[in-house]
């Protein structure tokens, strides 16, 4: 397990290089979700004021 | 609109007036560079600033970096490059946004002339008021960073197929931002990652001509860059320019 | 009639449906083929001969960068699509790649300099494929700052519609450009892993990692596109129903 840790010495290189990728993903999917669930307060909101007012 | 105001605001001969059919595309884009040149000259200072601009950077290099000639003569390809980008750059934000505010363009636009070729023409005043001067100030520019006399030729030349290009991508970037308030970071944004090729062949071109080198290769690397610029930049800066009009 | 799907797809309601459907498809392929080509790429993969265990960064380079450029192509075509029939809904999918492009782009970037440390001793080399990332990274800046820049939606539609058109015609001329600078003033690189060479316990997790992160692409793309259309579309019939409100 520490064998695999650490990389054949690289560590120092691999993992940050792991991390930044699988941060960038975890951001997206984060950011993606976010926007949609903006929108459709957004769009809820919008439909409900269009509602009240005939 | 009136035939009799429009002349005067668009400060063109009546001919331009007669219906788009009666002026064939050439006189039309003859028409619209001759105005460009003659609004131009009415003001010369402005006409230096580019030129005051680029030799101001290319001085900046002996003072930062060593007044020797030797090494000099190492940076020279880059400093007149970069200096030859960014002065180029200067002169483009004001290359529609005058027309674009006076209802110039929209005349252009609404004109049944082609578009792309008016904006051709006002790319080539353009050129011609800052390019081709920069590309006369390249050499001295290069004999002041230790270039040797025999290269100042090809230097010339180099810059006079660069700029072309510059001007050319540049109209692509002046029409997009056109409508753009404080656009100028944004318009280097656009246009700079474009110029890069450019810059590329063009400072080879320099380093091989103060090597005393064969400089035709990336020479005509310039032009296959200018010529493609030709063909297809103007089509890009009138379809930018329209949807900034809309 | 031929065209009847291509019409669909221009079509708000029927993509926001399509898209909320397609979009576990898309996720758990993704996370199952990223998963399975991390363990292939981590564990089961050999050492490379020359650079030990760190060759392994390409598992996640390769992508990135493969991400940086596909996006941006794909941005492009549905930019131009959006120009050429002038379809809203290509325009919002244009708008939705450029954040996504552009955050693997950096991602590429990272992951090529922490690459670069121990194989050229060094953090950052100008070697063609890291400087045409970054010119891409400074082409997608552009391209969102000018869509920041213009307040109208259809005019910054258009707008970045022609600047993304003029940038992928300039991605070729300028990889081609910086890849001569840099054969003129260094030697080949390093990082250059011969492909031919790379036995199938190598590869396949890379086209593994390859597949899902075009597939992960896939699934933020059409969550993005959901988010674009309803904050685009005015009409509220279709969208009452959509969000079953």
């Amino acid at each position: 397990m520490m064998e695999f840790l650490d990389m054949g010495g690289y560590a120092a290189f691999v993992w940050p290089a792991y991390a930044i990728t699988f941060a960038v993903i975890a951001a997206n999917i984060i950011w993606a979700r976010r926007l949609l669930r903006q929108a459709q307060a957004s769009a809820r909101r919008r439909l409900a004021a269009r509602g009240e007012q005939p | 609109m009136s035939a009799g105001s429009a002349p005067s605001v668009l400060g063109l001969p009546a001919s331009l007036e007669t219906p788009a059919a009666a002026v064939s595309a050439w006189a039309a884009a003859r028409l619209a560079l001759q105005r460009d040149l003659t609004l131009a000259f009415r003001k010369p200072a402005q006409l230096l600033q580019p030129l005051a601009f680029f030799a101001l950077v290319t001085m900046l290099f002996p003072l930062a970096i060593s007044p020797e000639l030797s090494q000099l003569r190492l940076v020279a390809p880059g400093a007149i490059w970069a200096a030859a980008l960014l002065a180029s750059l200067l002169a483009l934000e004001f290359l529609f946004r005058d027309d674009a505010q006076d209802g110039t363009l929209e005349q252009y636009a609404l004109s049944g002339q082609s578009l792309t070729t008016l904006l051709f023409a006002k790319t080539t005043a353009h050129w011609l008021l800052t390019g081709l001067p920069l590309a006369c100030m390249a050499p001295i520019a290069a004999l002041s960073l230790g270039a040797p006399a025999p290269a100042l030729g090809a230097i010339t030349a180099a810059v006079v197929l660069g700029s072309v290009t510059l001007s050319l991508v540049g109209s692509i970037g002046a029409g997009l931002t056109l409508n753009i308030k404080r656009s100028s970071a944004l318009l280097s944004l656009l246009t700079l990652p474009l110029s890069l090729p450019v810059l590329i062949f063009g400072a080879r071109a320099t380093q091989v001509a103060i090597a005393g080198g064969p400089v035709l290769a990336p020479l005509e690397l310039l032009a296959a860059l200018a010529v493609l610029g030709v063909t297809l930049a103007p089509l890009a800066a009138a379809a930018a320019v329209r949807i900034s009009l809309e | 009639m031929k065209f009847t799907w291509f019409h669909r797809l221009g079509s708000p309601p029927y993509v926001y449906a399509l898209a909320e459907r397609l979009t576990p498809w898309f996720a758990w392929s993704a996370a199952l083929l990223i998963l399975a080509g991390l363990y292939g790429g981590l564990v089961l993969a050999p050492p490379d001969y020359q650079q030990g265990d760190g060759f392994r960064i390409i598992y996640v380079h390769a992508p990135s960068a493969w991400m940086s450029l596909m996006v941006y192509t794909s941005m492009a075509l549905a930019a131009a699509v959006g120009l050429i029939w002038r379809i809203k809904v290509a325009h919002a999918a244009a708008a939705a790649c450029a954040p996504v492009g552009a955050s693997f782009t950096v991602a590429a970037l990272v992951t090529g300099s922490l690459w670069g440390q121990p194989m050229w001793g060094t953090y950052w080399q100008w070697d063609p494929r890291l400087t045409s990332e970054l010119v891409l990274l400074f082409l997608y800046l552009g391209y969102m700052g000018l869509r920041a820049g213009i307040e109208d939606t259809q005019r910054a539609d258009r707008a970045s519609a022609v600047l993304a058109v003029v940038g992928i015609i300039n991605v070729p001329v300028i990889h081609y450009s910086v890849t001569w600078w840099n054969s003129l003033h260094q030697a080949p690189t390093v990082m250059r892993l011969a492909k031919s060479a790379m036995p199938p316990s190598m590869l396949v997790p890379l086209l593994m990692m390859l597949l899902g992160f075009t597939l992960f692409f896939g699934a933020v793309l059409l969550v993005r596109l959901r988010a674009e259309i309803l904050t685009r579309e005015r009409t509220s019939q279709w969208i009452r129903e959509a969000l079953g409100a």
